[in-house]
């Protein structure tokens, strides 16, 4: 009885994970098709003119450094953004707690075309043009919660004794924080760090209707589907996927290796 | 508040909250209440505004329930508002979208938390995590791919003779749907699982034990059990559906219209940001009433939701 039941489970597994990494593999198999419409079927032959055309596209290029600038200007905003906030709401309880924590968490839960609607229209009454400033502005809104709700976990962790006894030694408030706090918290706001770059890269919505004419990289992709979709597209997208691939793969032998370091 | 003075002082207690207030009120409050503003403010030439014709009014929201379009429902025909009728697909399609990962995702977090083999859920996790990483765009590209006429899955089909005719995938909004649960399908898997995981298996094997058959296991102890993590998977699914633009502009066709492609076209076709902002709200209150009816449902706390 079990054992079919327990057949049947790796079987959907197996299906599961074919079924999410099987586009995937058609997109990156289709950068390699001598089609000018990207498909791994009917195959036409092995090319690699795709990735030189991707590497002689201006456009994307620009898109590209747009994306990484935004990104790091996320990851510089809203970090300290969540921190502050997270250290605050520790200290506070009660309905203005609550009341604080709602807004805090709302933003990720709205439409990331409202945001990026409101972020418009907000800085469009003090004469602010669109552009990349006004996308990071929208991303922080929402991408300080991750940073805030990390730091807030790694908070519930942490000995205010080492604080008082800080004090009590004649440490200033500005070495409390630098020297023991902030140690303490290194490897939430590392964490929310990553999660505020990646989620940057990553956003649409936002970006879209903050940009003005500056592009991103998502906007590219899209806009280049939209219009002339070529394979080149699935040059980038390979790209793309084996940098994180690398990335993932790097994490998870390291995490063994430190695994394997506590067990001995 | 007052731990705080002592702790950090006032320049650094003052500097927190600096931060906290600008985030709070300058990128996420006062926002919104320009966006409200402006949804109630007709559209007008530049010269025009704060002028005499400049007057509050519901004009705006009242253009979504402008230009009837019949729709054939079960042999019945309905006239709604072409936006309406959006509106109306748009949160009846991310439901059934939000069904669907239900159903994919259960057996699924169920199989993690329970019946695999610890050793080998890293390799899993790994594998699993892979198309969470690549972005929204790319994963959205890849069904237009597959699922475009001349595309791999057509291809299949026709040579291994289950099909005779190319079918056209991306039609209606079925194209759409399998899109978004494609791309959404891990938000429900992720906090499902750790919900049954917390879950002692004792509790199971005593179910099992007293003669339960498996699925009223599931009913009486796994499912109830499980429920912050469906409720949290529910929301997130729901919403990143309802709000996505990329899944329904690459993967819709000529027959959808998305409501998010509706602000879109308001703002940047039409120019007209008022009414976009109209629509805008309309969005958000419909996501407001989602999230407080599952919170009310399942008996959850935000806190729950947005772990």
């Amino acid at each position: 009885m079990h054992k079919t039941r327990n057949f049947l489970f790796h079987l959907y597994m197996a299906l599961f994970l074919f079924y999410l990494l099987a586009p995937l593999a058609v997109m990156g198999g289709a950068a390699f098709n001598d089609s000018r419409f990207p498909s791994i079927l009917p195959w036409r032959g092995f090319t690699t003119t795709w990735f030189s055309q991707l590497l002689a596209d201006g456009r994307m290029w620009n898109a590209f450094v747009n994306t990484v600038l935004v990104a790091l200007a996320v990851v510089a905003v809203s970090v300290p953004i969540g921190t502050a906030a997270a250290i605050l709401i520790n200290s506070i309880t009660g309905r203005v707690r609550t009341v604080l924590y709602g807004l805090m968490v709302a933003p990720i839960l709205a439409p990331g075309a409202v945001i990026g609607i409101s972020t418009l229209l907000f800085w469009n009454q003090f004469s602010v043009p669109a552009g990349l400033h006004l996308s990071v502005l929208g991303q922080v809104s929402y991408i300080a919660a991750f940073v805030m709700l990390l730091v807030l976990a790694r908070l519930q962790s942490f000995d205010m004794a080492l604080e008082e006894a800080a004090l009590d030694l004649g440490a200033s408030h500005g070495m409390v924080l630098r020297r023991i706090l902030l140690p303490h918290l290194y490897p939430a706001i590392g964490a929310g760090a990553a999660i505020a770059f990646f989620q940057s890269i990553e956003n649409f919505n936002v970006t879209l209707f903050t940009r003005g004419n500056a592009d991103t990289l998502t906007v590219y992709v899209f806009s280049k589907v939209r219009t002339g979709i070529t394979p080149t597209i699935n040059a980038l997208a390979l790209i793309m996927i084996g940098v994180t691939l690398m990335g993932a793969v790097v994490y998870e032998l390291r995490r063994r290796r430190l695994e394997r370091l506590r067990g001995e | 508040m007052q731990d705080l003075l002592r702790r950090y002082g006032t320049g650094l207690t003052g500097a927190f909250i600096l931060l906290t207030a600008f985030w709070l009120l300058v990128l996420i409050v006062l926002p919104n209440l320009y966006l409200l503003e402006n949804s109630f403010r007709p559209y007008l030439p530049r010269a025009d505004m704060g002028g005499p014709l400049d007057t509050y009014s519901l004009n705006n929201y009242a253009k979504i329930l402008t230009g009837d379009s019949p729709t054939e429902v079960f042999g019945f025909t309905v006239v709604l508002p072409v936006h309406v009728k959006s509106f109306v697909l748009t949160v009846g399609y991310s439901a059934f979208v939000t069904l669907i990962s239900f159903a994919l995702a259960y057996p699924l977090a169920y199989y993690l938390a329970k019946v695999v083999q610890p050793k080998s859920l890293p390799t899993l996790f790994l594998l699993l995590f892979v198309p969470l990483w690549v972005s929204e765009v790319l994963r959205s590209f890849a069904w237009f791919i597959i699922l475009s006429l001349k595309g791999p899955l057509n291809f299949t089909l026709l040579g291994l003779g289950i099909i005779d005719e190319p079918i056209r995938w991306i039609a209606g909004y079925q194209s759409i749907v399998i899109g978004l649960v494609y791309t959404y399908v891990l938000f429900m898997l992720f906090p499902i699982y750790n919900a049954i995981q917390s879950l002692d298996t004792n509790q199971i094997e005593a179910a099992e034990d007293l003669g339960s058959p498996w699925w009223r296991t599931h009913w009486r102890v796994i499912l109830p059990h499980a429920k912050p993590g469906i409720a949290s998977g529910a929301v997130m699914v729901f919403m990143l559906s309802a709000g996505s633009l990329l899944v329904p502009v690459l993967l819709g066709s000529t027959d959808s219209n998305w409501f998010t492609q509706v602000i879109q076209q308001w703002m940047f076709e039409a120019q007209d940001w008022n009414t976009g902002s109209a629509y805008a709200f309309i969005l958000l209150i419909l996501c407001t009433v989602f999230v407080s009816l599952v919170m009310r449902v399942f008996r959850v706390k935000l806190s729950d939701i947005a772990k």
